[in-house]
């Protein structure tokens, strides 16, 4: 659902308001319980309208935005470690809360903050280009649009209107960071006010392109004339090299950041070289598959622009960890269980591929599928059916579906040709990732949906397995 | 019976919403059965065969592509797909495909015309999309027994109202229909069915999959097949489990 920021009449004085907003945020710690990423800049919205504004005009260093379907929180933990690396504070919405909410309640740390430090904002794709206006940022990395959650954030042609409508309006003094190979956000330097240019990320490895167009394609017309996009290769989904047949509209032929020589190790991680204009590098990541490839790359161009030094760059993605339930492992009485985050077609079929890697060509794998309807999952789950669960079907030892669309999950991979005999139903999340523990070869790979993620990992946080997220 | 034959038009544009588990269902479905599947995929260079084709497939699509292949449709598929019909051929359309049925869809001061089989027109009014889970009641369609209930997800700004001619697929139980107003939901003429359910439809609605597979191996006025029956535990499952949440 949309809903804008509320009326702008202020209901308490400045100071009161923060006092208030934080005071919330102190019990809701102490309680332990859950809320306190949103709850807090909730209410302080609700006093102060104009909260966002006040504190983000107070952050020395001024304000990064992160936004993309796909990838966002990771592409801000990156871009976080590499600024801590190179000595600067930062102020990031680390858990994730990513709506006007969640950026209000991590805001509230802004006051004490050192002479240099900068503010890092992961911002969902359909509130970043209401809240940029207020955030005035110095910085804006954009990703990729991808087909998520329709019923939530309605067409993707809609959504990219809006964020070119943002690039047109950002501050002359903001650096732009955009993804060359996702032909919807690369056209977006067109909004630029004219003699600014944006960093370009793509990639170059040809050898890791798809074998074929995936089914979950969202950019085979071109933006400016509606010609057919001719690709020469595919990486993820529609991310790639396109040309327009029609008006020749292509992928910028400058981009300034590419990885090449790209290996891909399963869950282990990855390692790939890059070329910027001021030299190449490589890079090991401990976290796997290609997006997060790309995601480096987005943080390697965001390094450029804030002028951060290559080896801060590379130290701080050597260093970047798994965030929250992305590839996120923890160990449990009588096993493992690897948390990965699928939430759309694309960054399932990702998952998925990632998962073949890590069985091996005869591996078969225990596996726990976690499907919710919330809001925040989107109550739609007809993607299930765009997302390729073909890919992984010989390599299933046994595979529990739960979350409250349980049933529609184990026919979707029924379906995908999954052994009907090792498909196990059950709707409740946290009982049914014990007993797919129990009953495992050692290691549960587990793929909830956002809201399933949030309940499984409270749940095993609250054995004493995982570390509490707060912002 | 040896099989069906599908045409589904514009599979690239038309299938925001998941559309191809419609498709990948009817497959699996006679394939498990030792029935024949044949898929034909028609995008705008490619014509349908009317001698060819047992049951026509059109989904949804976004704002741009509708419009887009609706000129196609209209102009260049328009007579093919009517003497399929008239020879007996089945139609499944979903969402905007749905909306392409019937006389026109009007957006502002933009209107898109339609195939105009079914006499019902769309119009994209101020308002909210109606967006949601929605469970409709199914009743005479051919040769089934008593009513049945199909359940979905609907996810629509164009509002549908029904001319005199038309007979709606079902009554909305809950969740919006074609215009949140009169509890109508999607249209039936013959065996031409259109329907704003998606979810995919056909996976979450086992029984409709076989209705319309059992239409598609046959003719009018011949009785319908008897399919062979399947293990269908998840696919009642899943139906029961998209009706709940209607309810919650």
């Amino acid at each position: 659902m949309r809903a804008d920021l509320p009326d702008k009449r202020a209901r308490l004085p400045w100071g009161l308001s923060l006092a208030v907003a934080r005071l919330v945020r102190a019990i809701i710690r102490a309680s332990g319980r859950s809320g306190g990423t949103t709850l807090p800049g909730r209410i302080l919205l609700a006093l102060r309208p104009d909260a966002i504004e006040r504190l983000a005009d107070r952050i020395p260093g001024g304000s990064i935005i992160v936004s993309s379907t796909n990838g966002k929180t990771t592409t801000a933990a990156m871009i976080s470690s590499i600024l801590e690396v190179s000595g600067r504070e930062v102020l990031h919405n680390r858990a994730g809360s990513n709506m006007h909410w969640g950026i209000a309640t991590a805001l509230l740390d802004s006051s004490n903050l050192s002479a240099d430090a900068i503010g890092l904002f992961e911002i969902d794709e359909a509130w970043v280009s209401r809240l940029s206006p207020y955030l005035k940022p110095r910085l804006v990395v954009l990703g990729n649009l991808f087909r998520d959650q329709l019923d939530r954030y309605g067409e993707l042609e809609r959504l990219s209107d809006e964020w070119a409508a943002m690039v047109a309006g950002l501050p002359a003094t903001c650096s732009l960071v955009l993804c060359a190979d996702d032909p919807s956000v690369a056209d977006l330097a067109e909004s630029l006010p004219s003699g600014e240019e944006p960093i370009f990320f793509g990639m170059e490895d040809r050898s890791r392109a798809l074998p074929e167009q995936s089914h979950a394609f969202d950019a085979k017309r071109c933006r400016r004339c509606g010609g057919t996009y001719r690709y020469e290769r595919t990486f993820i989904g529609h991310l790639g090299h396109y040309s327009c047949s029609q008006c020749g509209h292509r992928r910028p032929t400058d981009v300034q950041v590419v990885a090449r020589s790209v290996r891909l190790d399963g869950l282990a991680g990855s390692q790939f070289e890059f070329d910027t204009p001021s030299g190449s590098a490589s890079v090991d990541l401990s976290l796997p598959g290609l997006y997060n490839v790309y995601n480096a790359l987005a943080a390697i161009a965001a390094g450029r622009a804030l002028e951060i030094s290559t080896a801060d760059t590379v130290r701080g993605l050597s260093e970047t960890a798994a965030v929250f339930g992305r590839s996120e492992t923890i160990d449990l009485a009588g096993g493992r269980v690897s948390l990965l985050l699928i939430k759309n077609p694309t960054g399932a079929n990702e998952v998925l591929r990632t998962l073949v890697d890590e069985a091996g060509p005869s591996g078969a794998l225990d596996l726990w599928i976690g499907l919710n309807d919330r809001i925040a999952d989107g109550r739609d789950v007809s993607w299930v059916w765009d997302a390729d669960f073909e890919l992984l079907a010989e390599h299933v030892r046994s595979v529990t579906c739960s979350g409250s669309r349980a049933p529609e999950m184990a026919l979707r991979l029924k379906y995908a040709g999954w052994p009907v005999g090792r498909i196990a139903v059950d709707e409740d999340l946290g009982n049914s990732l014990t007993a797919a523990v129990a009953g495992s070869q050692g290691t549960v790979y587990a793929l909830p949906t956002y809201t399933a993620l949030l309940d499984v990992r409270g749940k095993i946080a609250g054995k004493g397995h995982a570390d509490e997220f707060w912002v | 019976m040896n099989g069906i034959r599908v045409a589904a038009l514009y599979p690239d544009r038309m299938n925001i919403y998941a559309d191809r588990g419609n498709l990948i269902f009817l497959q699996r479905r006679c394939e498990w059965r030792g029935l024949g599947f044949e898929l034909m995929l028609c995008n705008e260079e490619k014509d349908l065969d009317p001698d060819a084709t047992d049951l026509i497939y059109i989904g949804g699509g976004q704002d741009r592509d509708q419009i887009e292949i609706a000129t196609d449709l209209v102009e260049r598929k328009q007579a093919s797909i009517r003497a399929a019909i008239e020879s007996g051929a089945a139609v499944l359309a979903v969402c905007g495909g749905f909306q392409l049925l019937g006389h026109s869809y009007t957006l502002g001061d933009r209107t898109i015309e339609g195939l105009g089989i079914c006499d019902f027109e769309t119009r994209r009014e101020p308002g909210e999309r109606l967006i949601g889970n929605i469970e409709i009641e199914v009743s005479g369609l051919e040769s089934l027994g008593g009513p049945g209930s199909l359940a979905g997800f609907e996810n629509h700004g164009g509002r549908t109202y029904l001319g005199p001619e038309a007979r709606p697929l079902g009554r909305v139980l809950k969740g919006h229909g074609n215009n949140g107003e009169d509890s109508t939901e999607g249209v039936q003429h013959g065996r031409v069915i259109g329907t704003y359910l998606h979810g995919p439809l056909l996976p979450k609605n086992s029984w409709f999959a076989d209705w319309l597979i059992a239409i598609s191996l046959t003719r009018p006025g011949e009785p319908l097949p008897e399919l062979e029956p399947l293990d269908d535990q998840l696919e009642i499952a899943a139906h029961e489990n998209a009706r709940k949440a209607c309810r919650s």
